[in-house]
């Protein structure tokens, strides 16, 4: 992910051999070749998401949650090219609140380069472009079922420009300051702080200012079809490999440190989900297993490029321990975070990023004493990535709560009652999801 | 004892299911049926007006004894009702019910609806 390890080369003056920038960067068809896949790979997760979401709502309701990760592949993917690659990675402007480099509206000026790395630089814009759309798509989780289609495409449009693209920079732009905090950086790997954390606290703050589902939480809200959960978080996990090991933006020793850890974290993450709830409610669920490996995967996110085999079993262990006992909590509180969004990737999202600081390989610690200028311990990384995850998780929620605020007075952002109970399907899409099903 | 069928608008439903159960008649029967009526349904498919042949409905059915069936009646008329009554806003067919079982107990008659 980090931008910083890769200059881009200058502008192609001549007609020069294919492979090669006028400076001489050759492209390196093997980490191109990965980072293609890694880039399908991640789109992948968004119709995962879709399905994933899509299983756990009511029937009325299915298609117009869908829709929220697919028309979020349109918006973000056109706001991306437009400014949102400019803002994430262009130098500081406005005291290094996001950055900006007009070479980068429309991709203009990286028409032919090839950045150090040897990846052409439209890979890796295409690459980061789908973190940007799969971010607001998980939000949607959390006010499922009940937001207006119009008033949803704006909010993720704007959350999209004021909250991803500043933290974007923040924590992956090699001037933004979070990749800069500590002596050698706060370390999210793939994603925790940007994506998880920020997406799962924004929908926590939309659950709550939105508030429950009609009917929430005495009505009967059960999913409409978990084979289509399964097979969503089926993908998500397969789209997850892109995510993490892509994040090396090569391919080579990283991307293989990441590929593994991704794996172990969701395994356990699944396996121990299904444990705690045999023992708490007596049957292991199919919804358990899936909630399992998606927070094993969140939770080593931030730390697929630091931590090591043993670490990554503990951390899918921890975040599916804390996350089980984040959504009974939430059920006691009583607040409707439809589709657990804030208990999954919020939390899942914090006990990565703070828990991957006891499992850091050596050869980075060595790295960040010699950046520090002799010794650099546990305890003061803990403090850097405690530093990141609450901005992170302040900026999210104030700016979410500023857009929502706006939004509601311009547009009403919740459907009436009577659409609410005639489904998002009917009444946004005109059309239906499943055909004589059950009647929910 | 009579049983109440009522065949009602898709998009009505919670509507209809809540306001019977706010009138305490809670023990109904919900399935999805399709049929013609004198709606004339339209919709758009692929941008081109399509007027499907048949048009899915809710059938709800609920036995009730006989002091109940006004109020029965009237809460769905009410809650079923759309713009002040459009056609398409379905039919309640009332029929004679001879015998209910509970299985459970096997008591018969009013007490076992």
């Amino acid at each position: 992910m980090k931008k910083g390890l890769l200059l881009m080369s200058v502008f192609m003056l001549s007609a020069s051999p294919v492979l090669l920038g006028n400076d001489g960067v050759e492209i390196d068809s093997g980490a191109t070749a990965w980072m293609l896949t890694s880039t399908a790979l991640v789109l992948l997760m968004v119709p995962g998401l879709a399905m994933f979401y899509g299983g756990l709502v009511r029937t009325k309701n299915v298609l117009g949650t869908m829709m929220h990760s697919f028309t979020a592949m349109g918006i973000m993917s056109v706001l991306w090219v437009i400014c949102g690659y400019a803002m994430c990675f262009g130098p500081n402007v406005l005291g290094g609140w996001f950055g900006w480099n007009s070479e980068y509206v429309l991709l203009s000026g990286i028409d032919t380069t090839i950045m150090s790395g040897g990846v052409p630089e439209y890979v890796f814009t295409m690459f980061q472009g789908k973190f940007a759309i799969i971010t607001p798509a998980l939000i949607a989780g959390a006010f499922a079922e009940r937001i207006q289609f119009k008033g949803y495409c704006i909010f993720i449009a704007l959350w999209g420009l004021l909250v991803y693209n500043p933290l974007c920079h923040w924590v992956w732009a090699e001037d933004g300051f979070l990749f800069n905090l500590g002596s050698n950086g706060a370390i999210d790997f793939a994603g925790g702080t940007v994506v998880h954390i920020s997406a799962g606290v924004s929908g926590l703050v939309a659950a709550l200012y939105l508030g429950a589902r009609r009917g929430y939480p005495s009505d009967d809200m059960s999913p409409s079809n978990l084979v289509m959960t399964m097979i969503g978080a089926g993908l998500l996990w397969v789209g997850w490999f892109g995510f993490n090991a892509g994040s090396s933006i090569t391919s080579g020793l990283s991307t293989a440190q990441a590929l593994t850890v991704t794996q172990i974290a969701a395994a356990a993450g699944a396996l121990s989900w299904i444990v705690i709830e045999g023992i708490h409610q007596g049957k292991a669920t199919a919804l358990g297993f899936v909630s399992g490996i998606l927070a094993g995967l969140v939770a080593i996110t931030p730390a697929a490029g630091v931590v090591q085999p043993g670490g990554a079993l503990v951390l899918g262990i921890a975040a599916s321990l804390v996350c089980y006992y984040a959504i009974i909590l939430k059920n006691r509180m009583g607040y409707d975070d439809s589709l657990d969004a804030f208990g999954i990737h919020g939390v899942g999202g914090i006990v990565g990023a703070i828990l991957l600081t006891f499992f850091i390989r050596k050869s980075w610690m060595e790295e960040a004493a010699a950046a520090a200028g002799g010794s650099w311990s546990v305890m003061q990384q803990l403090w850097v990535q405690v530093v990141a995850v609450l901005i992170a998780i302040g900026y999210a929620a104030i700016m979410t709560l500023i857009l929502l605020w706006i939004l509601d007075k311009v547009m009403t952002l919740r459907p009436t009652p009577q659409n609410e109970m005639k489904g998002l399907d009917n009444v946004y899409h005109g059309e239906r999801g499943y055909g004589m099903l059950n009647p929910n | 004892m009579k049983l109440i069928t009522a065949i009602i608008r898709e998009s009505q439903l919670d509507q209809v299911r809540e306001a019977l159960m706010h009138a305490d008649i809670s023990r109904i029967t919900v399935s999805r049926v399709s049929g013609h009526g004198q709606q004339v349904r339209e919709e758009i498919y692929r941008g081109r007006i399509i007027i499907p042949n048949l048009t899915p409905k809710i059938k709800m059915e609920i036995a009730v004894n006989d002091d109940y069936v006004d109020t029965t009646v009237n809460t769905i008329i009410e809650a079923a009702k759309t713009n002040g009554g459009t056609v398409g806003d379905g039919k309640i067919f009332i029929t004679k019910l001879e015998e209910c079982i509970r299985i459970r107990t096997e008591e018969r008659g009013g007490s076992a609806v």
